[in-house]
């Protein structure tokens, strides 16, 4: 629930306008608002509804088949099993009511004020929320029941209570969520009371799950009511759904048809009002999003792909097999968007890196250098998409165009043996689950084919090459136990364990400090070097490459700007994006002269 | 690890202790016409004055409630007023049968929400939809429907299982089998799918970690990746979800135990209440709180066995 808060929290704003009639254009929201609209009038309408009195016995008609006077049949007293539904349709409704009423009443408030002011209100309320979820809500009801009588609504409040932590936790979530907002700082620093703040900013933002959360609520609610009446637990002067189904199914054997449409009745009403909560979700979040049905935009996708194939610039020298350890031709890539068109990251981008070469790619974030280096490993996200190109390693194609990209399982072959990866962000790269050295271990049984025991003394070995102190204590840690700058280091012990002749290095220092990004990068030339590897450095930082790299490659807007050798490059910038790159890097620049007087 | 328990002991006894006083308290309301109830119509105020003062309900509501916690503590649950016998027993012989249902169906739909909800996150496309159709469908039909759902079609229809009824195991292993099948599945069907598609979005979430994409750079298979270290970084999401099952089960079990006519728990409060025989609700009230902790903590130890950051 709460992944989904955030999303909805953001679109609710804009939508609200429209939400309605995005509502009706939805199938299934259409279906659903007509099922609870027809409920709600003959709810309201009652009495006046039904062809005859539901409580009417037509002692000649017992369990009369469907047709004719009883349109729906009459049931074992001989009453017409239609009034009976129709007037069943106000308890179900008024519970249904009662019980979101009071969950939100109870629910709602306490969420804003433990989410907002937190502290202690906040642990107590938090433990008597989950307390009330611990409860088999079903067997705390028969005891109300026992002690405040057979009325229906009075243990459909008590249910209300019961279910109300789920409004608690959805607002506090919600609100802890928007708490520190910059909007709602702004609104504090302004001098707005707290009062002010919440009723302004923060109901704005609980008010969409709250409502889709009724929606849900309600369904619940029906079914215990039903439930409640089906063992016979209700108000026995009352028509319900839930009694009905109880009388048929003392009838079963005669007439099954009794049994079936209360059930029906119950199962439409209930799953109305799960279907009105999912349409109301996806009106909230699809606000921006032109849909098309899949067929429709399987076709846009084709000419999208089609288009790319036909504007790639004609390859001038075709690469001779084996000349380069990687050469990466005329690719693109692209993310399939909602109304059929591909977004593209990466278009039409060249490179190439030698056995024991280092290449560096350069650009700004969003500039595609990422993306060039996922698709080189095959790990681009599920949703992207190759439109055109070629991917060649050491003779074997990894991408021949859209349609020649390998599987998993081929590319399986290649990673961690042949092409390794060092990713950017260490503490998110390591499994939290499993110790390092297993996650060490692993891949060098499963690649190298060698024993654990083989595998520990290598990871050991290795952990000891990456600069790291105390092997065997890193060895047998989680994850959360070591630094930022070990886990680093582990990572790039785990992307050399199995000797692989091509490392993609995507912004391996990025994320660490300062003093720990000059040892991190001298450990990666070291390793280079001794192990004789290809390497694709990616960064943002022409200092990096400055340090490591032979060449470079300068991307931006996903496109290659500009490539060459280093040196080069760094002397004689053709380009006037690679010269304002140049120029953002601290090294090497004049310092400003602010601070020294000028005729000092 | 032992000061986490014991903590998680203490506070479920604190909530013990707090929903057995209100439940007592609540229910005191209801004891007032029990006398009466037990002599029948004709009975004389006498009698009835006699009756109350033989259950000790002439005695204020704070004294009797501080002898019922006293003697529940030693494991002393008095007798049930209509049937004088005692309430430990009852739960005792009672508690299996609802356990055997629960359990069975807890663990089928456990089994197979996993698989379910893994093939809708990992394969998407039409399985991916079937999961988010079921569970709206099992959301939308009650327990009990599907139960006379199932009754019809498998007990009279088919006439291949019993329609209701209980049989020891002891008794008759082929016959236990066969009565229990019906009431687990009603259970399974109306939780499955809802469990399905919240470990589904569980599973979806894994998945785009880094580390699952650092797992493949280093030529770690797929099944090993999704069934090792996706399958454990998802499962304390599932099993808080199938916590949250099992306790919705415990409740649904009323239901299902009436209309397969099982002589559980679940049947037993129905009648208690609807009679106002305090020391037998009070019996179930305190024997399912206890269950629903157990499993809690038990949950929690798992979790914590599953994820290390969280290890105490």
């Amino acid at each position: 629930m709460s992944t989904n808060t955030a999303a909805l929290t953001h679109s609710v704003a804009i939508v609200r306008s429209s939400l309605l009639s995005r509502l009706l254009r939805n199938p299934l929201g259409l279906i659903s608002t007509a099922i609870i609209l027809a409920v709600i009038v003959l709810a309201i309408g009652g009495g006046a509804l039904s062809p005859i009195d539901p409580n009417h016995t037509d002692a000649l008609n017992l369990m009369a088949k469907p047709g004719g006077a009883h349109l729906l049949g009459t049931d074992a007293a001989g009453r017409d099993i239609l009034s009976r539904i129709i007037s069943g349709a106000r308890g179900t409704l008024i519970s249904a009511f009662l019980v979101v009423v009071t969950s939100i009443v109870i629910g709602v408030p306490t969420g804003l004020i433990a989410g907002y002011y937190g502290k202690t209100f906040d642990s107590v309320a938090s433990w008597i929320a989950s307390m009330l979820m611990s409860l088999p809500s079903m067997i705390v009801l028969l005891a109300v029941r026992a002690a405040a009588g057979p009325s229906i609504y009075v243990s459909m409040i008590v249910f209300g209570l019961l279910i109300a932590p789920g409004f608690f936790r959805l607002t506090r979530t919600a609100v802890m969520g928007v708490r520190n907002e910059l909007y709602v700082d702004a609104a504090r620093v302004s001098g707005l009371s707290d009062t002010r703040i919440i009723s302004r900013h923060i109901l704005t933002v609980v008010r969409a799950p709250i409502i889709i959360q009724s929606a849900m609520i309600s369904g619940i609610a029906i079914s215990i009511q039903s439930g409640l009446e089906f063992l016979g637990l209700g108000d026995p002067t009352m028509v319900s759904w839930g009694s009905m189904l109880n009388e048929g199914f003392q009838n079963i054997f005669l007439n099954p048809l009794m049994v079936l449409w209360p059930g029906l009745v119950i199962s439409l009403t209930i799953g109305a009002f799960a279907l009105l909560g999912n349409a109301l979700r996806d009106a909230l979040e699809d606000a921006q999003k032109v849909k098309l049905s899949r067929g429709q935009a399987k076709k846009v996708l084709a000419n999208a792909i089609a288009e790319a194939a036909a504007n790639q610039t004609p390859s001038s020298v075709l690469h001779a097999e084996g000349e380069h350890l990687l050469s990466v031709d005329h690719l693109s890539v692209g993310y399939p968007q909602a109304n059929g068109s591909l977004k593209y990251v990466v278009q039409d981008v060249s490179l190439f890196v030698d056995k024991g070469e280092v290449l560096g790619i350069v650009g700004e974030s969003g500039s595609g250098k990422t993306q060039t280096a996922f698709s080189i490993l095959g790990l681009l996200p599920d949703n992207a998409k190759i439109a055109a190109g070629h991917i060649v390693f050491d003779g074997d194609d990894l991408v021949a165009g859209a349609e020649g990209v390998i599987g998993q399982k081929e590319m399986a072959k290649f990673r961690g043996k042949r092409i390794a990866y060092i990713p950017q962000e260490p503490m998110s790269n390591l499994d939290p689950a499993f110790k390092i050295g297993y996650q060490l271990v692993r891949p060098m049984t499963q690649v190298l084919g060698i024993s654990k025991g083989e595998a520990k003394a290598r990871a050991l070995q290795l952990l000891e090459t990456v600069g790291i102190n105390n092997p065997e204590r890193v060895f047998n840690s989680y994850p959360h136990e070591i630094s930022g700058g070990m886990a680093q280091r582990v990572l790039i012990a785990g992307a050399v364990s199995c000797d692989p002749d091509l490392l993609i290095a995507d912004e391996p220092t990025t994320a660490l400090d300062v003093t720990v990004q000059a040892e991190v990068l001298d450990l990666l030339r070291d390793l280079q070097k001794r192990l004789g590897m290809g390497m694709v450095l990616v960064t943002h930082n022409f200092g990096v490459v400055a340090d490591l790299a032979d060449r470079v490659v300068v991307m931006q807007y996903g496109r290659v700007v500009e490539t060459g050798d280093v040196r080069g490059i760094l002397r004689n910038p053709q380009e006037e994006y690679t010269k304002t790159l140049l120029s953002s890097m601290l090294e090497g620049k004049t310092p400003l002269t602010m601070l020294t007087r000028k005729d000092a | 690890m032992l000061r986490f328990i014991a903590k998680r002991l203490g506070s479920g006894a604190l909530l013990l202790l707090v929903i057995s006083t209100l439940t007592y308290f609540l229910l005191f309301f209801s004891s007032n016409s029990v006398a009466q109830n037990l002599l029948g119509e004709t009975a004389t105020p006498a009698q009835v004055v006699a009756k109350t003062h033989e259950l000790g309900l002439d005695r204020p509501i704070l004294t009797r409630y501080v002898e019922w916690l006293g003697n529940a503590l030693h494991g002393n649950f008095g007798v049930s007023w209509y049937t004088s016998q005692p309430v430990w027993d009852t739960l005792t012989s009672r508690l299996p049968i609802t356990m055997t249902i629960v359990l069975f169906a807890i663990v089928t739909a456990a089994i197979l929400a996993t698989v379910l909800g893994m093939a809708a996150a990992v394969k998407g496309g039409f399985i991916d939809r079937a999961v988010q159709f079921l569970a709206v469908a099992g959301f939308a039909i009650p327990n009990f429907v599907v139960a006379i759902v199932v009754v019809t079609l498998f007990a009279i229809n088919l006439a291949l299982l019993p329609a209701t009824g209980w049989v020891n195991l002891t008794d008759d292993p082929a016959g236990w089998a066969k009565s229990i099948i019906l009431p687990v599945l009603a259970l399974v069907v109306s939780t499955v799918a809802s469990a399905a598609q919240q470990i589904r979005s569980a599973f979806k979430d894994v998945l785009t970690r880094d580390w699952v994409r650092t797992l493949r750079s280093r030529g770690i298979s797929n099944t090993e990746i999704l069934f090792k270290h996706v399958l454990r970084s998802a499962a304390p999401a599932g099993l808080t979800v199938l916590s949250l099952q099992f306790v919705g089960m415990l409740g649904g079990s009323v239901i299902i135990e009436s209309i397969f006519a099982l002589p559980g728990i679940g049947h037993l409060v129905v009648d208690s209440t609807s009679q106002g025989d305090t020391p037998v609700v009070m019996g179930v009230v305190v024997f399912t709180v206890i269950v629903v902790i157990l499993v809690n903590l038990a949950v929690d130890l798992l979790n914590g066995w599953l994820n290390p950051k969280v290890r105490v």
